[in-house]
């Protein structure tokens, strides 16, 4: 009754104001606008001005608010009461917390600082807390990139220095073809969507390939739909077909690529297979215009691609020669690859060409006249408008390495990474791998370790090995087994630590790492170790010191709990010297800042960390009278110098006549400047230097005046990687550290300069016959990355997860909806229900992961979904690969970086009588916190 | 019986694109935060933290599988996920308003936004029983009937920055799969869109006439085992490495 319409406000007042702080509801870490009523946060949502999400949020950003307030908070420090696992602790006071650590830890730092283990999961602060594990002295420290997408990074750096996700982007402007393998959700979470939104609105394509037709691939405009573990595979033959056309950039791959790099060719050498190098070391090339072996950076140089070089009666020739010879071999024939990758041979030629169409046909120019580190000068920017991206699935798989590199390798023949329409890097990166650290792990009690934990090694010399050749490090990281682990091993921690093999430690000191549940492989394993005593009673692992905000699993394990607070309670610096939040256009940092302040007695865990290093006397902590150097993680993130110049944050630094960016000193009110900005800094890249960024003078030039390296930095893209060469080398006997016997074929297989596909490894330790089956995991894109599915909001979008069955999988077994399956590997079996989905490689299984939630975790009731119905496929997979009767226990990771090879496994299916829940089903903990409550109406204001 | 005005000086409405929707549930939470805040009762959530949660939304994605079917030229379609976001599509001859029986649901005259006033609804849930699209959620803890009001406290809200005046779902939608604006005005963005890539209506037979469009998923898997005439195979220049060096040579010398 329009003469009745009610009149109503239609602009009532938002919020008394808005604090602009950066999300940690994953990885991605958009900025947000929180909305503040009656000092309470009362709505958030995405941040306009900021340079990752230009406003956009995604569901868990938007459900903060859940979990700032989420029951499952910690409230105070906790010192364990019961038996460990069971989650009986006490509440302790902050001083009585550090006065217990301080015991434990001061006198191992002074004897045996390595029994000290510090591993952080989602850890946003490794430049923080390496800083402080090193100043400890244990060797003994990683995040959660081991178990994440240590493939990915590593192979990206070795190959390009850098890789997908925070490394780089596709040119979003530009690009035609955008294609995605393995990808579910990414760290870039919100860029990601921005982006495909933004191509296909244009009419870009986009190809998908993935087992799983979800979430970006349900939106692609075609569809491979992959067998799990063949992308290396698939990959190659697109190579095969690009280069039997003669597809691909030459100019770009003779002039910026170490494709003209001549090797020795010498096999009886030391050095065969390495760069022949000049006096300087540089790797030398054969100039077109001369013909003589010269620098490939020689001012002027016309690099050959088919170079070669006759000395001593021994033919040298260039990469391109061996690149010829690898890929146009008829194994990576489009026929012969089609049966084993699930894609008929036609499709993968149909899909070289339309690559090859766009890349060529579709070329784009760009009116950017650039010089190159030569000092050659070049009118335009060419662009090849083809873009690749991937993630988790083709990295998380034994030959998960050689897959990206296989990756990187075909996008670098293109000539379509840094230029127009390609992919392009995020700066600090590009960084080739010998700018960065290499790995140190010398160990000296009572002083610092020699330098930072991690990093790229180039050669047998750079293993983190002892004297004796064992491991220096518990997760045996850069070792033999697993030379090139750049992020560590945390999978590994745990079952070293309980083997005391290397060697037994004394504390676990975790961070934000569910090592007990859903981070582990072989969970019910790993709750057994971490309770497991020894034949005096004592636990094997004898302290176990943990941080989190919320009553997850690990918790219980723990015998001392130092409560975090949550994202909208802390500082935190998102540190170019750490993980950044740069575009390929912007260096960009930022803060996080307490917009509330916490009503529990938690502190954050790095300003913990300020105080417990202090009271452990380590440098770098204490001043010269003792007294302790950073009051908390703002005093250090304010006041801490790196190098000269050089601090956490970039922006609003204190320069010779007032603010300035990049180097400078400190300049106290730094943190307020960052506040009035919005919580980021952002400094555009100067026009001319957008693309092209390794070679590109004008970049390089800014890089430097930004801190980013100390000199210009230009390099030749990795095609062949000598690193990979020497270790080969080194299982052929040269050298002086030698591998262990056992070892030296799988070296001389696996660590091939050139990319390579091999079989996942559980093919070769479990019937394939017995096992035929796939099975893979997801996150759901409201979850990815989120320390918060016991979140209100979300837990209702995702509450428990069905194990998805192709549907001729479900016919086989005479399955429907709702009915349950018992699913068995080599190493277990669970029982959970299941749900027919078509759009599903018709081999693979899959479900979301770490929807499946211990009884008492997480403040929930323990009849939740999560609980009852919810499941890991964690159980099913081991940290070792079933013995394959040759006396040795094989690690179920990527023989190059370490990598957890979870989507290896091979499962078979059998249709089960519904249990009364999903199996394994385990006791309920008890929780610290209680439960939440039974209804919510989560108005702030009145 | 509530009754509807003849016409709407305005009709404004969300265009939802299926092509691009990747169904993060972006628009769902946001939309849960805002309207939790703001106009009228909160969206409460009964057993948040226990075995059965059930809260209300006034805005859910559900996925749905597609099998194509079979033609010659696509003999072996592969099968679709296609993401589809469901609010209130404030229909002209909304059926829930005129099921009103107090005239709590009313359709703005200025606008077309369909809208409930909280204080006249008796909770009787004849207008969700009404609306073929189960559009509408009674809320459990207040007992008033809850749906989309294209955040009517957003879009005229002189407290927001005017770029931010529009409903938090479309505000936040990272794949820019939403959008906002007046369907009744055929030069508006939204009706270009919707006249380009032939939006639709939902369920046109029910005779609602929602004001709401959804643009339909373009076609997919082009591929099947033909040849693009835009990208024929690939020419080989050579088929064994000797061959291939030769034609770099060639190549190099001409360049």
């Amino acid at each position: 009754m329009p003469a009745s319409q009610p009149v109503i406000d239609t602009s009532p007042k938002v919020s008394d104001e808005v604090r602009k702080t950066t999300c940690y509801m994953c990885a991605c870490r958009c900025g947000i606008n929180v909305h503040m009523k009656d000092g309470k946060v009362a709505y958030i949502e995405g941040n306009r001005d900021h340079p990752v999400n230009r406003g956009v949020l995604c569901a868990k950003g938007s459900a903060g608010i859940m979990q700032h307030n989420a029951p499952s908070r910690l409230r105070a420090p906790l010192r364990r009461v019961g038996p460990r696992g069971s989650g009986e602790f006490e509440e302790i006071s902050w001083d009585e917390a550090l006065e217990t650590a301080v015991p434990w830890l001061k006198p191992l730092r002074d004897t045996a600082p390595e029994k000290l283990a510090f591993f952080t999961g989602r850890d946003q602060s490794q430049s923080f807390t390496s800083f402080w594990a090193q100043n400890y002295g244990t060797p003994n420290y990683a995040a959660h990139g081991g178990f994440c997408s240590v493939n990915m990074a590593t192979a990206g750096i070795y190959t390009m220095g850098g890789a997908f996700w925070e490394f780089g982007a596709p040119d979003w402007e530009h690009t035609k073809l955008f294609m995605i393998f393995g990808v579910a959700e990414d760290h870039d979470s919100n860029p990601i969507k921005m982006g495909i939104g933004k191509i296909k609105a244009r009419g870009a394509k986009v190809i998908g390939v993935n087992p799983i037709r979800t979430g970006y691939n349900a939106v692609a405009d075609e569809w491979v739909g992959i067998t799990p573990g063949t992308d290396g595979l698939f990959i190659l033959a697109l190579v095969h077909e690009l280069l039997k056309a003669g597809k691909i950039d030459l100019d770009y791959l003779a002039c910026f690529t170490n494709a003209p790099v001549i090797l020795n060719g010498d096999p009886k050498s030391p050095e065969h297979g390495l760069f022949l190098r000049d006096d300087d070391g540089k790797p030398q090339v054969i100039d077109r215009k001369t013909g003589k072996l010269v620098p490939f950076d020689t001012p002027g140089v016309q690099p050959d691609l088919t170079g070669h070089f006759r000395h001593a009666g021994i033919t040298h020739r260039s990469v391109m020669h061996l690149i010829a010879e690898r890929y146009l071999d008829p194994q990576y024939a489009p026929e012969a690859v089609a049966e084993r990758c699930g894609i008929p041979a036609d499709r993968i030629r149909q899909t070289a060409a339309e690559i090859a169409r766009v890349a060529f046909d579709e070329a784009i120019e760009i009116d950017q006249p650039w010089t190159d580190f030569r000092g050659d000068t070049h009118a335009k920017m060419i662009g090849r408008p083809v873009s690749f991206h991937a993630m988790r699935g083709i990295s998380a798989h034994s030959n998960g390495f050689q897959t990206c590199r296989a990756l990187h390798v075909l996008q670098i023949l293109l000539g379509s990474v840094e230029t127009p329409g390609g992919f392009r890097f995020k700066p600090p990166y590009p960084k080739p791998a010998t700018v960065h650290p290499k790995p140190h792990c010398k160990v000296t009690p009572g002083a610092p370790l020699d330098g930072p934990h991690l990093g790229f090694v180039h050669g047998p010399d750079d293993l983190c090995l002892t004297d004796e050749g064992t491991p220096a490090r518990i997760d045996k990281a850069f070792t033999w087994e697993n030379p090139m682990s750049a992020h560590g091993l945390m999978h590994m921690v745990i079952s070293n630590a309980h083997a005391g093999d290397p060697y037994k430690i004394d504390t676990l000191f975790l961070y934000m790492a569910n090592m007990a549940w859903n981070s582990s492989m072989n969970t019910r394993g790993v709750m057994e170790m971490l309770t497991d005593t020894d034949e005096n009673g004592d636990y094997v692992i004898p302290h176990i010191i943990y941080s989190d905000a919320y009553s997850s699993e690990m918790v219980a394990y723990a015998d001392l709990i130092l409560p975090d607070t949550t994202y909208l309670e802390r500082h935190d610096c998102i540190s170019l010297l750490d993980r950044p939040i740069c575009e390929p256009d912007a260096a960009a940092d930022a803060i996080r800042w307490p917009v509330v302040e916490p009503d529990r007695d938690v502190r954050g865990f790095q300003s913990v960390l300020c105080d417990l290093g202090a009271r452990l006397d380590l440098p770098g902590f204490v001043n010269d009278d003792g007294s302790q150097k950073y009051a908390d993680y703002a005093d250090y993130i304010t006041n801490h110098i790196r190098k000269p110049g050089i601090g956490p944050l970039a922006g609003w630094r204190m320069g010779e006549s007032g603010l300035t960016h990049g180097r400078g000193e400190v300049n106290e009110g730094q943190l307020d400047s960052y506040i009035q900005n919005g919580g980021f800094f952002v400094s555009h890249v100067p026009e001319a230097a957008g693309y092209y960024k390794p070679w590109n003078s004008a970049y390089q030039d800014w890089a430097v005046e930004m801190g980013f390296y100390d000199a210009p930095q230009p390099y030749l893209f990795q095609l062949y990687v000598e690193p990979l060469r020497k270790f080969q080398l080194a299982a052929e006997g040269h050298g002086e550290r030698q591998p262990p016997d056992h070892l030296r074929e799988r070296i001389k297989t696996v660590m091939e300069p050139l990319p390579i596909w091999y079989a996942p490894f559980e093919d070769g330790h479990v019937d394939p016959a017995e096992y035929p089956v796939h099975a893979l995991t997801q996150r759901p894109m409201a979850m990815y990355h989120s320390w918060g599915s016991q979140n209100a909001w979300l837990r209702q979008l995702h509450g428990h997860n069905p194990l998805y069955l192709p549907t001729k999988l479900m016919r086989e077994n005479g399955l429907r909806d709702g009915d349950w399956a018992r699913v068995s590997s080599a190493h277990g079996a669970i029982t959970v229900p299941v749900m027919e989905m078509a759009a599903l490689n018709e081999n693979t299984v899959w479900t979301w992961n770490a929807i499946g939630k211990r009884k008492g975790a997480w403040a929930l009731e323990e009849g939740a979904p999560e609980a009852t119905k919810g499941f890991l496929l964690n159980h099913l997979i081991h940290e070792l690969l079933p013995p394959k009767g040759d006396g040795l226990r094989w690690a179920n990771s990527d023989p190059i970086t370490g990598q957890a090879a979870w989507f290896d496994l091979r499962v078979k299916i059998e249709k089960s009588a519904a249990p009364a829940e999903s199996q394994p089903a385990f006791d309920a903990l008890t929780s610290p916190v209680g439960k939440g409550p039974a209804t919510l109406t989560w108005k702030v204001s009145t | 019986m509530t009754q509807l005005p003849t016409s709407t000086e305005r009709k404004l409405g969300l265009v939802i694109d299926l092509d691009t929707c990747v169904g993060c549930h972006a628009c769902v939470i946001s939309c849960k935060g805002w309207n939790t805040e703001n106009y009228g009762a909160p969206l409460s959530d009964q057993d948040p933290y226990g075995a059965d949660p059930s809260g209300t939304f006034l805005n859910r994605v559900h996925s749905y599988e597609v099998q194509p079917l079979a033609t010659s030229a696509m003999p072996h379609p592969a099968a679709q996920l296609i993401h589809f976001p469901k609010s209130c599509l404030h229909c002209e001859d909304a059926p829930c308003v005129t099921v009103c029986p107090t005239g709590a649901s009313y359709k703005r005259v200025e606008d077309g936004i369909v809208l409930v006033n909280e204080s006249d609804c008796i909770g009787c849930g004849l207008c969700a029983w009404a609306c073929p699209y189960g559009a509408r959620e009674l809320d459990q803890a207040e007992g008033v009937m809850k749906k989309c009001t294209l955040c009517v406290d957003r879009i005229y809200n002189e407290n927001l920055p005017e770029e931010d005046r529009e409903p938090a779902c479309v505000r936040t939608c990272p794949a820019g799969a939403r959008h906002f604006g007046d369907l009744g005005d055929p030069d508006s963005a939204v009706s270009q869109l919707v006249a380009e890539r032939g939006g639709m209506d939902l369920m046109p037979e029910q005779g609602t006439k929602p004001v709401n469009k959804y643009l339909p998923p373009r076609p997919k898997d082009a591929w099947q085992g033909q040849t693009d005439v835009l990208a024929p195979y690939l020419e080989p220049v050579a088929e064994e490495p000797r061959g291939f060096l030769g034609w770099l040579d060639k190549t190099l010398e001409k360049l």
